[in-house]
Parts: C-alpha cells; sequence; structure tokens
C-alpha cells in the first residue's frame, strides 16, 4: 500500500487525520464548557453559602438575608406539580402504550410530542390566562399547575417507551391466566416498568425545579415565607433571576450562591438517575 | 326482527368490544379512566392555542398584519409593532446555529465514530449534562463572566478585525445580540448533539464497511455517513431552532432588551420571550396585554412548526432505533 500512496493519497490521509482531531477537539471544548461554567458556580457560590443563607428570608441590601423562603418555595412548587404531573403524565403514558390504537394514538402522541415543544414562556402565559386572571391574583397553586404541564409531556414518552419494554410473554402470559387488562397493567406491566417510570419522574423533576419562565406571573415571587398556597409564592429560580438582576454586588454574591444550592440539586438528581440507571442502558 | 334492530345489537356489541376486548367491567373503567384523562391533556392543548387566540384578538383586531411588520413598539403611545422582536429572535437563533451546528456535528461524530465505547458512554453524558443546567443558571454565568469576557477580549478584537462590516460596530457592552448568540449556542448544542448521535448510529453499519472497502479514509466514511444520516441532521438543527426562539431567561439577561433593529451584532436587541417575560407583569392596558398575548401566540405557532417539521425528519431516520426520546 505504502508503495502506491502518492501525494493525492498523503493529502488525503492528512486531511483525515486533521479532520477527525477537529471533531475531539469540539468535544473536548463542549466537555470544558461545562466544567468552566460548573466551576465559576462552586468559587463564586461558596463565598457566600451559610446555614443562615439556607434559612433565612430576603432581607434589605446590605442585612444579608437568604434563600430559605426560597427553597421552600421551590419544594411546595414541586409537590404541586408532582402531585398533578406525574399521575396525568403516567396515564398518558400508559394510553399510549396499553390502550390507544392506530391513527388515534398516532395523533395524540403528535399533540402529547408538541406540549414538549411549547416554550415554557408560552405555558406560563397560558396558565396565566386560565388561572391568575379569574382568580385575580398569582398564587403558588398557578405555579405548580404551570410547571405540571410541562412535566406531563415528559413522564408521558418516558412511561410510554418504558412500558414497550416490557416483554410481551409477561403480558400474553397474565392474560392467559385469565387476568382482565386493568389488572395485568397495574399488577404485572407496571412494576415491570417501575425502575424506568421512576428515573423518568425523577429527569421531569430535575427539568422543572430549573424553569423560571413560567413562574414569573404565575407564582410570582415573595420575600416571605409561604402561608398559602393561595398566595404569591418564591422560588429559588426566579430569586435568582431577581438578585442577579440587582445593581447590588452583594445580591449579585447571593445569586451565586442561590445558583450553587440549585445547581447541586439539579445535578444531584441527573448523576443519581445515572449511576441508578447504569446496568440498564 | 327488523333489520334496524339487529344492527343497532351489533353496534352495542361494538362499542362493549371497544370498551373491554377481554368483556371484563373493570376494563372498561380502566380504558376509559386511561383515555379520558389522555384527551384532557389533549384539550389543554387545543386549549391553550384557543386561549392564546382568544386573548390576542384584541391586538389582531387593531393591528392586523401589520403586527408583524410594525417596527415600534411604544406602550406609552399604545402602538405595538413585533418586528424588533421577530429580527431579534431570528438573529440570536441564527447566531446560535451557526456556532453550534459545526460543534455539535463534530461532538456526535467523534462520539459515534471515534471515541472507543469506555470513553463515548461518559462523555455522552457530560456533554448531556450541559442540557441540565437551567436557562436561568446560563442568564447569572452570561451576564457576570461571558459578557464582561466578551467585552474585554473578543468584541473589540472582532471590531478590529471585522469593523469594516456593518455586522461588528458600534459601542461595545459585552450584551446584545452576540452574546445572546453565544450563550443560546451553548444551550442547544447539547440538544442538537444528541440527536445527531442518534442519527448517526441508525445509520447501517454496512455503509461504513463498504466506504472503507472501496479505499476511503476515515474522514472520507464519515462523510458518507453523514450523507446518509443528512435528512435526521437537518431535523436535529431545526429541533435545535425550535429550542433556541422559544429559550428566555438566558436571552433575557445578555441581550439588552431593547426593540431595536440593529445589524450590528454588538448593538442590544429583544426576542419575544424576553419582551413577554419582561413586560408581561407591567402591561397595564388591555391592548399592551393583548400585544404581548399576540406575540406568545405567534412564538407557539413558529415552534409548534418548527418542532413537528423537525420530528417527521428525525423519526424517519431513527425510527428503528427509536432515537428521538433522549431530545425531550
Amino acid at each position: 500500500m505504502i508503495t502506491y500512496a502518492g501525494r493525492a493519497d498523503r493529502s488525503r490521509r492528512i486531511s483525515s487525520a486533521l479532520m477527525t482531531s477537529l471533531t475531539a477537539l469540539c468535544t473536548l471544548l463542549a466537555v470544558g464548557a461545562l466544567f468552566i461554567i460548573l466551576a465559576y458556580i462552586a468559587v463564586q457560590g461558596i463565598g457566600s453559602l451559610n446555614l443562615q443563607f439556607l434559612i433565612d428570608s430576603p432581607r434589605p441590601v446590605g442585612e444579608g438575608g437568604g434563600i430559605g423562603n426560597a427553597i421552600l418555595g421551590s419544594l411546595v412548587l414541586l409537590g404541586i406539580s408532582s402531585a398533578f404531573g406525574l399521575p396525568i403524565g403516567i396515564c398518558v403514558g400508559v394510553y399510549l402504550s396499553e390502550v390507544g390504537k392506530g391513527r388515534l394514538a398516532s395523533i395524540v402522541r403528535f399533540i402529547v410530542d408538541t406540549l414538549t415543544g411549547i416554550p415554557s414562556i408560552v405555558t406560563g402565559v397560558f396558565v396565566y390566562a386560565i388561572l391568575v386572571l379569574p382568580m385575580k391574583h398569582f398564587s403558588a397553586f398557578a405555579g405548580g399547575v404551570a410547571l405540571a404541564l410541562i412535566m406531563v409531556p415528559i413522564v408521558a414518552r418516558t412511561t410510554e417507551e418504558m412500558l414497550k419494554l416490557v416483554p410481551h410473554s409477561l403480558r400474553e402470559g397474565a392474560l392467559a391466566l385469565g387476568a382482565p387488562q386493568w389488572r395485568v397493567t397495574l399488577g404485572v406491566i407496571l412494576p415491570a416498568a417501575a425502575s424506568g417510570i421512576a428515573t423518568g419522574a425523577m429527569l421531569a423533576i430535575a427539568r422543572v425545579s430549573g424553569e423560571t419562565a413560567p413562574l414569573l406571573f404565575t407564582a410570582f415571587g415573595s420575600r416571605f415565607f409561604p402561608t398559602s398556597l393561595n398566595e404569591p409564592i418564591a422560588s429559588l429560580t426566579v430569586q435568582i433571576y431577581n438578585y442577579a438582576l440587582s445593581p447590588y454586588d452583594e445580591w449579585h454574591a447571593l445569586a451565586w450562591a442561590a445558583t450553587l444550592v440549585l445547581m447541586t440539586l439539579i445535578l444531584g438528581i441527573n448523576i443519581i438517575v445515572r449511576v441508578l440507571t447504569r446496568r440498564k442502558f | 326482527m327488523s333489520v334496524a334492530t339487529n344492527k343497532l345489537r351489533i353496534d352495542v356489541r361494538d362499542w362493549r368490544r371497544i370498551l373491554s376486548p377481554t368483556g371484563n367491567p373493570g376494563d372498561a373503567v380502566f380504558r376509559v379512566l386511561m383515555t379520558a384523562i389522555t384527551f384532557f391533556v389533549v384539550a389543554i392543548v387545543i386549549g391553550m392555542v384557543l386561549t392564546l387566540g382568544a386573548d390576542s384578538m384584541q391586538s389582531i383586531r387593531h393591528f392586523g398584519w401589520g403586527f408583524l411588520t410594525g417596527r415600534e413598539w411604544n406602550p406609552v403611545r399604545g402602538n405595538f409593532g413585533a418586528l424588533p422582536f421577530i429580527y431579534g429572535t431570528l438573529m440570536s437563533s441564527l447566531i446560535a446555529l451557526l456556532i453550534s451546528v459545526p460543534f455539535s456535528l463534530g461532538i456526535a461524530i467523534f462520539l459515534v465514530e471515534q471515541a472507543p465505547h469506555y470513553l463515548a458512554k461518559p462523555v455522552g453524558f457530560v456533554v448531556e449534562l450541559l442540557a441540565a443546567i437551567p436557562s436561568v443558571v446560563y442568564g447569572v454565568w452570561g451576564i457576570f463572566v461571558l459578557a464582561p469576557f466578551l467585552r474585554v477580549h473578543i468584541e473589540p478584537k472582532l471590531a478590529a478585525l471585522l469593523g469594516w462590516t456593518p455586522f461588528f460596530q458600534g459601542q461595545i457592552t459585552g450584551i446584545g445580540l452576540l452574546t445572546g448568540g453565544i450563550i443560546l449556542a451553548i444551550m442547544v448544542t447539547p440538544i442538537i448533539s444528541a440527536v445527531v448521535r442518534d442519527v448517526l448510529s441508525a445509520v447501517p453499519g454496512s455503509q461504513r464497511e463498504a466506504a472503507l472497502a472501496l479505499g476511503a479514509t476515515k474522514w472520507e466514511m464519515i462523510r458518507v455517513v453523514l450523507v446518509n444520516g443528512a435528512p435526521g441532521i437537518a431535523g436535529a438543527v431545526i429541533l435545535g431552532l425550535g429550542r433556541a426562539l422559544g429559550e428566555t431567561m438566558a436571552v433575557t439577561m445578555v441581550i439588552g432588551n431593547r426593540p431595536e433593529i440593529s445589524l450590528s451584532l454588538f448593538a442590544p436587541s429583544y426576542t419575544i420571550a424576553s419582551a413577554i417575560a419582561n413586560e408581561f407583569t407591567e402591561a397595564t392596558d388591555d391592548l399592551y396585554l393583548s400585544a404581548l398575548v399576540e406575540l406568545g401566540l405567534i412564538l407557539f405557532l413558529v415552534t409548534f412548526v418548527v418542532n413537528g417539521l423537525a420530528r417527521i425528519l428525525v423519526w424517519n431516520v431513527t425510527r428503528k432505533t427509536g432515537g428521538l426520546s433522549r431530545a425531550a
């Protein structure tokens, strides 16, 4: 081969080596970008992070203050959205995998996928129109519903795919024993896919816990600890946004610290899910 | 017995079969319940379009098609034109794609065609973690790290080098279209590269073997694979576009939020999503609110078409391997 290798061949091999190393460089840069971003968050955030910061509510500039109410608010919002989003999402997934057939199921699947692609700010506008306007005030409930709308398609599609991975022989075996479809689905197929569905649910929660745009005019934000689901509520993300856009350096430091808390939560969930599912994928 | 009753009896039996193929009444309840919940979700999506349409009616009636071409957005005078937002949205997304598409292709090619298995999996996961970072976190990083960096190190050089073109003129602030586009590029890269990975994995190995057997170098073989996956790659890019168009928080924090149309990438701009985020709670009169909802409607319809197109393209290539799940 080498004896035949003329100048053209050599230039082909050089360009091949060049392009293939360029792809490695692209990957390196993307990984580098992630580490630079995470490193900045860690370094900038760690300085203002202490117990007081985690349990206090926001105070005027110069008096410190913390994100305790925002952490609690985010948990409340996640609770509301999970209470609506997870069961509905799982039911839609069950419909798509076990009940719906033919063209109708395809149309439903398309519409559910459409929901995935809707920008979250538009979801916020919609919830504002149907909940905030009639109730005449912002509320934790409206914020939770907005987040639930984002969760539903994610949970539905992972549930559907996990159910489809369950071997047909399991369904047939249970049906052959005389079990009705609802018992087969609830007693055999859902438990068989439970870990996969839980994974999807956790990823949906991680995704939703970082959402800001749909909360701006549904949950709105608050400087106080939540007392009712029927009033505006603080959240980590909106608090970060408000701190970051303020003109005060002190609040910028608080924004970094709150970002560190949020990223720890989200990366934690992602990595735990990855470790738990490593054997399967 | 008349024909009519006979027909009726068959109809009833058909319905029973649809409700419960096993003849078990519990199944009928189960299937009706699942179907009802699913169609409740479908109704919400349809309700979303109708609500956005109804609430933007006032603005649609008042401005008509002129809303899309109007260059002035002036809440004080009650004159609302969406062109600056449409321009800002398209330009920032275009910049994002120009930067992220070559990178995403490179990453996907590296992970599918070159990296050994023990490396491809963890590196792929790390790249996907970029997609797990929330928008507002990108925004914080953007205003405190990226914008100052661009202002001090990159934008003066671009101005010196390409200042003779209309794209790199004007005051250098670090806040503007270019910064917004770069932040968006980082955000859509993991999405595009994940889908391109699925697309490339779906290209049959025989294509690679055939190319190599004909004496192709590794890169020439990769080009064959890329041509094979071209429709799916186009779908991945369009999917990234759909995400970039609707991205709100990060862009809002770095783009400058001024409804002006300027060719310069250094100039502050404004996107549809940012306008809604910033002005929705400030909209005092009905027409203002209605105009903002119409912006939301435009965003909804555009992302609907863009995402639909992307899904069809990607699905055609990866349906055998069931790709798109990771892009969700």
